[in-house]
Order: structure tokens, then C-alpha cells, then sequence
């Protein structure tokens, strides 16, 4: 019988937006108990004091390259890249070679990820058969396999009639339909479109090439009467899209990514291929418009979209260099110094937006620190300073712009079940 | 002028490192008009022109320059075939590199490239044209050209007419005027003209006969007729009509206005031919400078990288 104790943390429940001292007692994977000073002479004791605990994080939106690229990411490194940033369950993409569109494939993923003991895989199947944008893929068969979501990520599924098709046929298994949204003709390269991409000679993408799309998705989710999830939002343009949404009772939930509120297309200035990303990073307005979207929960969530690319792929000339940066392991840094240090969000409110909100938007059981809950919660320290090296990244990828940056705040250990975890 | 180790673009340049290249180019022009237009100060050293883009009116031009200080230039096409067979930018100059080489100059189809580059080679790297980005030293050369004629740029306005969108000549070229004082506006019809241009510090005009006869310097750019599938234009015909320079408007433009196009052109369509014959056009000095100011370059960079020869010291 394994159990642990961690004693005198400050305990967040997301749910409530509290925040109150007390020892947690895990016995078996199970919280046996919540409370003050619980005492267990035989268990591992984690001392918490001056530490948060939190319930573990959900990743709406992340890339493990298995099957098909596994030198960039497998899924078990990916679940333990992810374990070590705090966070318990993701949604790992299906745009994998080959795409992820059957039964079979996600009981594989499954299977991968179970072996890896670490962060537990939920599993979104393609739209479309080979995520080719033709044909709806067996979306029934997927979900019967543990699929939750369906999603052509890396491509906007353009034929207006499939997506319809796609929305009410997802109903039957009340699968959730996350859109990546973009209009490739207004998309043809990865640069915001304003005076920096002038500047660099890129042709730009404007934001609205997203909020069109964007809007499309929406007007048929809300015809069809079928939830939908837009991801990775980037623009202000979409913001406005959404907020138009809200505003009239769309079913419609959305999502950001860390380095959209931390970065601007201004890091593109030394065409450095570590700041590409698709949608791009964008402008200062823009910036500031999805913080302030994600305040008054315009936007729902904050996803990873964690993007492992081999150094081959990425130490290249900015057009032909793969587009995406790994974010487990940096995410809740970079929100804690984005919106908590910054004021936009207190602690609670942050670790609302990566728990308790996408559990509500995939529709599965929240996580929390209550007796009989699943063992499932990180420790964090908020007054630690770290430099994030590469001996220290856990994922097999190291694409990213904060190689070597000083970051603020850290996931110092992570449990799920029976699966524990403590950063060095 | 300390931290300049390579050219990549007019951006990374102050208006004393222009100063100091076209002040340069002024003594290399004097060298050129020797009856033996040599100097010594690159003996014993290499350049590449690696060229992933045809050019040989530009290739001819650092050919020249480099061998006119007496440096050794090898000419390293790159077709399609080495991009298409997957060899990477990084391959290739690896390769060349392990021949020991003092600078590279490269023209590439991508933006960025250079800058990529110089963070992967010891030596310099001059950017002989990067995409839609920048191509300094024809805004060097077509600056000389100009402090040549006028004395100054201070002042001057300066109009670049065409397809801003795609002109790495036209963003370096609003870069460095803007540096020496001049002051910039460009016109094209909006599908030409890119976001926020206005913001990297030029007027924009839509309407070619609005400006024309304001102006110091006219800069026509090649427009590039392989976007005519693309609906930039409806035509050549159409483009012809509103930002041609046609012989009427060529009535209407200043007296001591001059003329220049970074060449070559495509007669009948961004020019009539008759503006050959128009006594204030500069076409032909810019491709003259175009070797000193590339000499200037190589010899700036040399010394900066403490590699002239023992006879320049
Ligand atoms: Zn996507
Ligand atoms: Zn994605």
C-alpha cells in the first residue's frame, strides 16, 4: 500500500476560487483525506509549506508525433513531457502520418499511453477520413474506442457542406468539434500581416483570415445546434467573433495558448525560427485583446499546443522551417508570469482556465482535492526563478523560444494515481 | 560602424555606416577610372557568389567588384535540383565553407536567409537579395548614384512606383532614404502596396499622376509579370495606363527631376522606351556605381574582420 502525504500547502479549489492551508493524504491513487495536521507514520511526506497544490491540468490541445515521427515526440515521452509541466490529461492531435481517423489507431494510442505511466491521453479522432477533408471519418467507431473529440487540426475543413455533415453526425456520440480555424487563401505564409511582415519582406496572414473562418464554424454549430471548440485563437479579430457568439447563447468554447499572450510577431524580427507558430504570433493589440478575452472568458482555456519538431525541421530559413514550439513544460510559467504576476488573473483563476474548464468542455469529471477523489494534483512554487536548459526538458524536442530564458514560478511535482513525479 | 560584420540589410545599418560605404564607393570610383581599375586589397582571399536565384546582371557585378580588388570569385549557381534533391541551405554551405572561403554573397528566394545564415558561418555574408525583404546594396548603389547628381539626399523626395508588395529594392531603398533624410513616397494600386507601409516612414499614393510632378526621383520598379495570375492586376494593358511612365507623363515630371529603375526593364509596360532618350535618366550610372559600391562593401567588411591583405595595410 503506497501513501503520501504532503503537509502544509496551500490548497486551490479552482471551482470555488479558494485558497486554504491544509495537509493531503494519498493512499492507493485515492485522496483519503483533506484536512489539518493528518498524520501518517509510514507515508512519503512532501513538505508543501509556501507551496500550492492544484488539481492536475488538462491540455485541450498538444501534438505527440507517434505514429509516424516518433524521433520528434512518442507518445510516451509526450505523456511524460507533459506529466513533468503539471499536467495529468491531453488531447493529443490526430494529424500524425498516418492521421489518427480509425478504431484501431486509438486503441493504440491508448495503449501507448498507458504504458508510459505518466499524464493520461484522451484521444481525438480526425474529421474526415486521413484528415483529407473529404469524407467524414467513422467517427462512431472512434468514439466507441475512447475518442471524445474529433478534430482536423493543421487544416480548416473549407467544404462548408462537409462540415455541416461532420457537426450533426458528431451529435450521435456528443463528441466535441474543435475547429482549427484559418482560410488558406488569406494564409500564405506564417507571419502576422501588418508592418512587421512588411518590414521582413513575409507575406502576411492577416487575422481575419481566422475570424472568417471562425465565423463559419460558429454559424453552423448554432444551426446544427452542435457544441463546438475553437482552437488556438490568436487574433482580435476572432475575439470579436466569439465574443458576437456569447453574447447570443452560442454553444461555442475556445481556447488560447501561452505564448500568444506572452509574445508579439515583433520576436520575428531576426527571422528566428523558434517563434514560428500557426495561427503566427501577432500584434501588440491583438496580445492584449486575448488577455483580456480570456479574463472575461471569452475565452475558455489556455492549451499548450505543444509542437515537437526535430532540429533539422526547425534550424532552417524561416519560410521552409516547421511551424509549432513544445509548451508542457513551460506553460505554467509563462501564464503565472503572463496573467498572475501581471494582475490579470489571481492564482485560482488561472488554475481554473487549465482544470476545471476543460474538464467542463470535454464534458468529463473535473479534478480535485476532495476525499475520495482520484489522486490527481500538482505542487507548485511560485517564488522559485528558473532557467529552463536543455538538460532539463523532458519532451524529445527542444524547439522552443524560451530555451535558456530565465522563467518565473514552476510545477515542482505532479501525481496521478498511482504515477508521481518530482522536477529536479 | 563596430558591430557590422556582415550586410544583411539596410535595417541593421546607421546612417554613419551608409555614410561611410558611399564615402568609400567615391574612392573606389576614382580607382575605376585608372587605366588599371585594380587594387590589391583583397589578394588571397576567396569569395562565393552562391546565387539560388538567376542573376547575372547582379552576379556580374559582385564578379567584378570582387576581382577588382583582386580577390578570387567562384560562382556557385544553385538550381532547383540541389533544393529539390532536399540538401539544405546549411549542406551547401557547409560544403563551402570547408573550402575556406573570407565572405559569401547570397541571393536567395526566401526572406531571412541571409540573417539564418550568418548565424551558421565564420565568415561575412553580403545579402545580394532576399525574397520580398531586402537588397542593400542596390539601395547603396542607387543612393550613390543620387548624392552623385543632386550633392545631397537631404531634403529630396523621392517617389518608388510599382510593386512595393514584392520589391526588396523598395524596402531597402524607403530604409536608407529615410536614414540620409529624404523623404519617401511610393504608389502602386493597393493590391501592390503592403500592410503598414506607411508605418516604415513613406506617403502612399494610389494615383501615379497625383504625385508625379511633385517629386525629385522617380524610381520605377520592374513589375513582375508572372503576378499577373495572381489578381494583383487585370493587366498589363490596365497597369500600363495608371503607373506606366509613359512619354505624356514624362512631359509632366520636373525639370531637374531624374529618373531610375533598378533595371532591367520591361519596356512598354513600367516605361516607354522613349524614356531611354530622356537626358535626366540615371539607368545607366546606377549599373556604373553598382561595382564600387560593392567594391566599398567587400573592403569594409574585410577590414572590420581585420582580413585585408598585407599590401591594403
Ligand atoms: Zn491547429
Ligand atoms: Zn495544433
Amino acid at each position: 500500500m503506497s501513501r503520501r502525504l504532503f503537509t502544509g500547502g496551500r490548497v486551490i479549489d479552482p471551482l470555488k476560487g479558494t485558497i486554504k492551508i491544509a495537509d493531503v493524504l494519498v493512499e492507493d491513487g485515492r485522496i483519503k483525506a483533506v484536512g489539518k495536521n493528518l498524520r501518517a507514520a509510514d507515508a512519503e511526506k512532501i513538505d508543501c509549506r509556501n507551496r500550492y497544490l492544484a488539481p492536475g491540468f488538462i491540455d485541450l490541445h498538444c501534438h505527440l508525433r507517434q505514429p509516424g515521427e516518433e524521433q520528434k515526440e512518442s507518445i510516451a515521452s509526450g505523456c511524460r513531457a507533459a506529466f513533468a509541466g503539471g499536467w495529468t490529461q491531453i488531447c493529443p492531435m490526430p494529424n500524425t502520418v498516418p492521421p489518427i481517423d480509425s478504431e484501431a489507431l486509438v486503441r493504440f494510442e491508448l495503449e501507448a499511453a498507458r504504458a508510459a505511466d505518466a499524464a493520461r491521453v484522451i484521444p481525438v479522432g480526425c474529421c474526415t477520413k486521413g484528415r483529407q477533408g473529404k469524407e467524414l471519418a467513422e467517427l462512431g467507431e472512434m468514439w466507441q474506442a475512447g475518442a471524445r473529440a474529433i478534430s482536423d487540426d493543421g487544416s480548416w475543413v473549407s467544404d462548408a457542406g462537409l462540415f455541416r455533415r461532420i457537426l450533426e453526425y458528431a451529435k450521435t456520440f456528443d463528441l466535441l468539434v474543435m475547429s482549427h480555424c484559418e482560410v488558406p487563401e488569406l494564409v500564405p505564409e506564417l507571419a502576422d500581416e501588418g508592418v512587421v511582415s512588411t518590414r521582413l519582406g513575409l507575406h502576411g496572414a492577416p487575422g481575419v483570415g481566422e475570424a472568417i473562418a471562425a465565423m463559419r464554424d460558429i454559424l453552423l454549430a448554432h444551426w446544427t445546434r452542435t457544441r463546438l471548440h475553437i482552437c488556438h485563437v490568436s487574433s482580435a479579430e476572432t475575439v470579436e467573433v466569439l465574443r458576437w457568439a456569447k453574447e447570443r447563447g452560442i454553444a461555442v468554447t475556445a481556447e488560447t495558448c501561452p505564448h500568444y499572450l506572452a509574445l508579439t510577431v515583433d520576436a520575428l524580427n531576426g527571422f528566428e525560427a523558434n517563434y514560428k507558430v500557426n495561427p503566427p504570433l501577432r500584434s501588440e493589440a491583438d496580445r492584449k485583446s486575448l488577455i483580456r478575452a480570456v479574463v472575461d472568458g471569452t475565452i475558455d482555456a489556455i492549451a499548450t499546443d505543444h509542437a515537437p519538431h526535430a532540429p533539422e525541421d526547425k534550424d532552417k530559413e524561416f519560410s521552409n522551417a516547421a511551424s509549432g514550439i513544445i509548451g508542457f513544460e513551460t506553460a505554467f510559467s509563462v501564464l503565472y508570469e503572463t496573467l498572475v504576476l501581471k494582475k490579470a488573473l489571481t492564482l485560482p483563476e488561472l488554475i481554473a482556465r487549465l482544470t476545471v474548464v476543460p474538464a467542463q468542455i470535454l464534458g468529463i469529471e473535473p479534478p480535485r482535492i476532495a476525499p475520495e477523489a482520484e489522486a490527481n494534483l500538482v505542487v507548485l512554487d511560485t517564488e522559485v526563478s528558473w532557467v529552463l536548459s536543455r538538460d532539463k526538458i523532458v519532451s524529445c524536442s527542444h524547439n522552443t523560444p524560451w530555451l535558456g530564458k530565465k522563467l518565473r514560478g514552476r510545477v515542482i511535482a505532479t501525481l496521478l494515481g498511482e504515477s508521481f513525479r518530482v522536477n529536479q | 560602424m563596430a558591430g557590422l560584420k556582415h550586410l544583411l540589410g539596410i535595417a541593421e545599418l546607421t546612417g554613419d555606416d551608409i555614410l561611410a560605404i558611399l564615402e568609400q564607393a567615391r574612392r573606389f570610383r576614382e580607382v575605376l577610372d585608372r587605366p588599371i581599375p585594380i587594387v590589391p586589397v583583397l589578394r588571397g582571399k576567396t569569395i562565393v557568389n552562391l546565387f539560388f536565384e538567376p542573376s547575372t546582371r547582379t552576379i556580374t557585378s559582385f564578379n567584378l567588384a570582387a576581382s577588382r580588388l583582386s580577390a578570387q570569385c567562384l560562382n556557385f549557381a544553385v538550381g532547383g535540383s540541389a533544393v529539390k534533391k532536399g540538401e539544405s541551405i546549411l549542406d551547401t554551405v557547409a560544403n563551402i565553407e570547408a573550402m575556406r572561403v573570407d565572405g559569401i554573397v547570397i541571393r536567395h528566394s526566401a526572406a531571412g536567409v541571409p540573417h539564418f545564415l550568418a548565424r551558421h558561418v565564420s565568415c561575412f555574408v553580403v545579402n545580394a537579395g532576399d525574397g520580398c525583404h531586402e537588397h542593400p546594396t542596390q539601395a547603396l548603389l542607387d543612393a550613390f548614384t543620387l548624392i552623385e547628381h543632386f550633392g545631397t539626399l537631404k531634403g529630396k523626395r523621392v517617389l518608388i512606383v510599382g510593386d512595393i508588395a514584392h520589391s526588396r529594392v523598395a524596402r531597402s531603398n524607403i530604409l536608407l532614404l529615410n536614414k540620409l533624410g529624404a523623404q519617401v513616397a511610393v504608389c502602386g494600386p493597393p493590391t501592390l502596396l503592403p500592410a503598414g507601409i506607411e508605418e516604415m516612414g513613406c506617403e502612399v499614393f494610389y494615383h501615379l499622376d497625383r504625385i508625379l510632378s511633385e517629386v525629385d526621383v522617380v524610381n520605377m520598379l520592374r513589375l513582375q509579370t508572372e503576378r499577373m495570375t495572381a489578381n494583383f492586376i487585370p493587366s498589363l494593358r490596365e497597369y500600363r495606363r495608371f503607373y506606366g511612365l509613359t512619354r505624356e507623363r514624362l512631359a509632366k515630371i520636373k525639370p531637374e527631376a531624374v529618373i531610375m529603375h533598378p533595371g532591367p526593364v520591361n519596356w512598354g509596360v513600367e516605361m516607354d522606351y522613349d524614356v531611354r532618350e530622356f537626358s535626366q535618366t540615371l539607368i545607366m550610372n546606377q549599373v556604373k556605381n553598382g561595382v564600387a559600391v560593392r567594391m566599398a562593401v567587400f573592403y569594409i567588411l574585410a577590414l572590420k574582420r581585420g582580413i585585408l591583405s598585407e599590401e591594403a595595410k
